[in-house]
């Protein structure tokens, strides 16, 4: 770890001046800063603790929707009765991620940030363009077996690691800032990461010193919700594929679909060609099994992911079937 | 000082144990040192605080195989709060010792054999500013030419030295046993390398004075570790001591010391300060001890009735060059079923990967999961229960030295395991039985491990207090050895438990077994006994009588119409040693622990994602000391067990042989979700070939074979058969049902 300065902050608007710099970090939870600082894939100069900013609450807002602060811990949110009752995805995305004691420190804007665990992310000693631009990238070679088959590029083939994210990008969540000038942004879920490209290390669109200060959810969406992750042990374990499903039916056919996906690709994956190849019709095995080919028409393996794209086929038409039986 | 010495030529028929009254030997009690260790009171060897302490932290080769040209530590040195960077390329050592051994393991850092080589150390003020400073160091390097891939170097395999077992052994010929046979099976099974994982990461703490170097290190055999660290300092044994309270698992990666044993204790006399130096997760992979990777090809013959008439088990297996050490994967196949034609071979293929050593079953841990898949594969061919073809199979001695078994009780474990699991209900078609998503399945399988003795001293006195301490060198890795000693020490001299202390870990005290090899209780168990016998003795002739008619309980002598306090029998104090060596009866009998496996499984139709729903084992390992840690014991070996057939791999990379996952997170290790109820059972037995307790090892006994009765409980359920170690969920996709 290197050493660094650490400073308070009492508001947002303190913390967004204290962090208007690019060797500043926010640190809320700390459940992955602290152990990136400590490897020194993350090395910044300076802390600002937005801890105790009364970011806490999650209340309801006009319309219908909600509004989470970015302070509130993943464990409070998951038990939340108004997210269990109406955003059940959400609750069982957060409840599926990390272990009981992560949940209890991790924030909810820190874990829209957590960074990839691709292997070589975390190993200084490898090249890895998404940790040191330009340094090439040792995974795509090499063992990816967590690592992303869609929205990759051949710079990067890092995978977004929330659970929660996924959920909240099916929800089509707004994500509230505050930035450094003072000026609120209401920057919709799917504006809010980036592909890499070539920069990978540019995972979302927030700017020097801007603060996540909520996440605001729209009025709970119609039909039923579900969040199925497949891991390599029963907790504990960073999704191998995820699907956050919503998906409503009126007079047998499919009304409304929402799916996100983890596991997958560098941000919370979304395709509305494939939701809109399931709307206004009946649901069935053939339907699902095309949505699923639809999703995956462009699925890139690696070598040791490649499993990746039969298991997610699976993965979704099975859970397409509960949502719809 | 008087001292009770016993080698084991001879069986001891009758064990004192069987006439103690004290009443506390075999009874569950819990570890006498379980409130030090949850209330944080149990000190670890980096928990020890000293005046004048620095950091220490290592500083690796992050490349795989060079010649280190120049070690440029200015940029590090420089950093306010750096003491020194410590380079000396030829005392370094190169890699973890093996267990027992009591030479310097291979000396000097010069030129890298593995990624990740510890080659330098930091010193500083504080662990953080050590840490950071580390990566300043620039290490140069003329690269050399490395051997990374195990795949593509198997025909240059070697055949190693000697290990705990010979390397090769042939009889009879097994070619035509095959030819001949009515059965066979001949397949290939991989395993891939492991590390322990063991909760507290290897620590050390040197401090040097007038009388040398006081070492305080997370080390399982003190004695022999002193021999290694003083030769690899060049230092006498007798200006050296280690001091090991506490560990916090070790599983073999403890066994020897590791570079930051010796690094830290260069460091320490190098900056005249104490040293403190605890390795991050990631150099525990990098740095201290794998178990090897195995590529094993298992053969079976069987006539009509299921007989064995052959057995081949040819393992190859990795380390490092002039290692030598190789995965004894054959070991339980020497003994553990019939058969008058085999052969069992290992072949060693030399790799620029960290070191490979013991881990927990060195041996029986792969080399069960072969055997006893292959056992599951042979009943289904035969057609017959697989319970059933481990009866037939089972010797009336040992099948390759022709001597008697101490005592076995394997058919006994399988038929009392099947009997309490429900075995007679068990789904019988593979891929029949489904319940929603999840396709279900039995499995079991059989377990043994070799019993071993090693020599091992302790002191036990009394004093007139009327109480006991126990002292021998000897450690508690979690095992809870404490309470074990404290058990027969009490048992044989009438002291209830809370009466009896036990001192461990510092070879100031008298030297014992160590923690390895489930060699632990019956050994340093052992000695305890045989210095409570020399008490005994003594108060038998304070109280005028021979010791056959002296009773010892709740602090009293008993004798004719007699009862004494004990304190007041042994004026200031009385003190005896104990110690046990092994003899004849390791030759002339076979000795081994046994048990039988049983677990159901539940495996997801669309993902492939396996859960152990269901477990029993029935187990027998002479006499049981202690029935919770006992159970423990079995418990952890068998949680390792399910995390080898499920999810545990340290992945090299092909391009320079380091582990890619080598933290936590991604080497997964199973976690209680993962784990169901384990229902235990031990049959009752003694066991007079193998040491005055009558009690066989345990600490190893329950990995052995668990992870086959998954892989054959995951057969059962879909109908895949994996030999590709671990049997993760990609590997079961392409034969599970069509969505």
């Amino acid at each position: 770890m290197k050493l660094f300065d650490y400073a308070k902050a009492d508001s947002a608007e303190a913390a967004v001046r204290e962090g208007a710099d690019r060797d500043t970090k926010f640190i809320a939870g700390g459940t992955n800063l602290l152990d990136l600082m400590k490897l020194q894939v993350e090395t910044p100069a300076r802390l600002v603790d937005i801890s105790r900013l009364p970011l806490n609450d999650i209340e309801e807002i006009e319309g219908g929707g909600v509004r989470i602060g970015a302070l509130v811990p993943n464990s409070d949110l998951a038990a939340d009765p108004i997210i269990r009752e109406r955003y059940e995805v959400l609750s069982r995305a957060l409840l599926a991620g990390a272990s009981g004691q992560l949940r209890n420190k991790a924030s909810t804007g820190g874990n829209l940030l957590q960074r990839t665990r691709c292997y070589y992310f975390y190993e200084t000693a490898a090249r890895c363009n998404k940790r040191v631009p330009g340094s090439g990238c040792d995974a795509q070679e090499g063992f990816n077996r967590i690592l992303a088959i869609l929205g990759t590029s051949e710079h990067c083939i890092a995978t977004h690691p929330s659970d929660m994210a996924v959920a909240m990008r099916a929800l089509d969540a707004t994500i509230v800032t505050l930035g450094s000038d003072g000026e609120r942004r209401r920057i919709p879920i799917g504006d809010f990461y980036r592909l890499p490209g070539d920069t990978p290390d540019v995972e979302n669109v927030l700017r020097v010193g801007e603060l996540i200060t909520h996440v605001e959810l729209p009025p709970a969406p119609a039909g039923r919700q579900t969040y199925r992750k497949v891991r390599d042990r029963a907790s504990y374990a960073f999704a191998l594929v995820s699907v956050a499903g919503i998906v409503a039916i009126e007079d047998g056919k499919i009304s409304s679909a929402q799916l996100a996906f983890g596991g997958l690709g560098p941000m919370p994956w979304r395709d509305s060609a494939v939701e809109n190849a399931l709307i206004g019709r009946a649901p069935s095995d053939a339907l699902f099994g095309e949505a699923a080919d639809l999703l995956l028409r462009d699925a890139k393996g690696f070598g040791s992911n490649d499993f990746k794209i039969p298991l997610t086929r699976r993965t979704l038409i099975a859970t397409l079937r509960e949502l719809t039986a | 000082m008087t001292t009770n010495a016993l080698r084991m030529d001879k069986p001891v028929e009758q064990s004192l144990l069987d006439s103690g009254v004290q009443g506390i030997i075999g009874k569950g009690i819990e570890r006498i040192d379980g409130p030090l260790k949850v209330a944080g009171q149990a000190t670890y060897s980096a928990e020890y605080d000293f005046p004048n302490l620095a950091y220490g932290f290592l500083v690796r080769a992050t490349f795989p195989a060079g010649k280190i040209s120049s070690i440029d530590a200015e940029g590090a040195k420089a950093m306010p709060g750096v003491v020194d960077v410590v380079v000396d390329l030829k005392t370094f050592i190169r890699n973890a010792q093996q267990g027992g051994e009591t030479e310097a393991p291979t000396q000097g850092v010069k030129d890298v054999a593995y990624f990740g080589e510890p080659v330098a150390i930091v010193v500083a003020e504080s662990y953080e500013i050590a840490r950071d400073a580390a990566q300043l160091v620039a290490v140069r390097y003329e690269p050399a030419e490395g051997v990374f891939t195990f795949d593509d170097h198997v025909d240059d395999a070697i055949k190693p030295p000697p290990g705990s077992m010979p390397p090769y052994h042939s009889q009879g010929d097994l070619d035509a046993a095959m030819a001949d046979a009515a059965f066979t099976i001949d397949n290939v099974w991989r395993t891939p390398s492991q590390n322990s994982a063991a909760m507290e990461p290897h620590a050390s703490i040197a401090l040097w004075d007038d009388d040398g170097l006081t070492l305080y290190g997370s080390l399982q055999m003190p004695s022999s570790d002193k021999q290694q660290l003083a030769k690899s300092l060049g230092e006498r044994q007798s200006k050296v001591r280690i001091v090991a309270r506490y560990i916090g698992g070790g599983f073999g990666s403890k066994l020897g010391i590791s570079p930051d044993t010796v690094a830290t204790a260069i460091a320490a006399k190098a900056v005249g300060r104490p040293v403190k130096t605890v390795m991050t997760r990631q150099q525990v992979f990098d740095a201290t001890v794998r178990r090897s990777n195995t590529q094993q090809r298992f053969r079976l013959a069987a006539d009509a009735d299921g007989k064995l008439t052959g057995i081949g088990h040819e393992t190859l297996c990795s380390n490092l060059p002039g290692e030598g050490y190789f995965e004894p994967a054959g070991q339980a196949t020497q003994f553990l079923y019939g058969g008058e034609n085999r052969i069992i071979k290992h072949d060693l293929v030399e790799l620029n990967r960290t070191l490979s050593g013991s881990m927990r079953a060195p041996g029986e841990a792969v080399g069960l999961l072969a055997q006893e898949n292959a056992m599951d594969e042979l009943a289904e061919q035969i057609g017959i229960d697989p319970i059933e073809l481990r009866r037939i199979n089972d010797p009336a001695q040992d099948p390759q030295k022709d001597i008697p078994y101490s005592t076995r009780s394997l058919t006994r474990c399988l038929d009392a395991g099947a009997k309490a699991f429900g075995w007679e209900q068990r789904n019988r078609t593979p891929g029949a039985k489904r319940e929603g998503d999840w396709l279900i399945g039995h499995g079991m399988a059989a377990t043994t491990r070799t019993n071993m003795l090693q020599p091992s001293e302790a002191a036990v006195s009394i004093g007139p207090d009327g109480r006991a301490l126990v002292e021998t060198d000897m450690t508690d890795i979690g095992t809870g050895t404490y309470t074990i000693l404290a058990q027969i020490a009490g048992e044989m001299l009438g002291l209830p438990i809370e009466r009896v202390a036990v001192h461990l870990g510092d070879t100031k005290s008298p030297p014992g077994a160590g923690s390895g090899g489930s060699w632990g209780a019956g050994s340093s168990g052992s000695s305890v006994y045989l210095a409570a016998q020399a008490l005994r003795e003594k108060l038998a002739k304070a109280m005028g009588v021979e010791a056959d008619d002296l009773t010892l309980k709740d602090g009293h002598a008993i004798a004719g119409n007699r009862r004494v306090a004990i304190g007041e029998l042994v004026g200031d104090g009385i003190t005896a040693t104990g110690s046990i060596e092994p003899g004849k009866q390791e030759k002339e009998t076979t000795q081994a622990s046994y048990g039988a496996h049983f677990c159901e499984v539940k495996v997801h139709a669309v993902t492939g994602e396996v859960r152990v729903t269901r477990w029993h084992s029935t187990f027998e390992a002479g006499r049981i000391l202690n029935q919770q840690t006992a159970r423990s014991q079995c418990i952890g070996g068998i949680v390792f067990g399910i995390g080898t057939a499920l999810t545990e791999e340290a992945v090299h990379d092909d391009r320079d042989g380091r582990i890619v996952n080598h933290d936590l997170v991604e080497y997964h290790v199973p976690v209680h979700a993962d784990i169901p109820h384990m229902d235990i059972v031990f049959l009752d037995e003694r066991d007079p070939h193998a040491n005055p307790l009558h009690a066989k090892g345990i600490g190893e006994l329950g990995i052995g074979g668990a992870g086959a009765a998954v892989t054959n409980a995951i057969y059962n359920a879909t109908g895949v058969r994996v030999r590709d170690y671990p049997a993760t969920l990609d590997k079961l996709l392409e034969g599970l049902p069509a969505v």
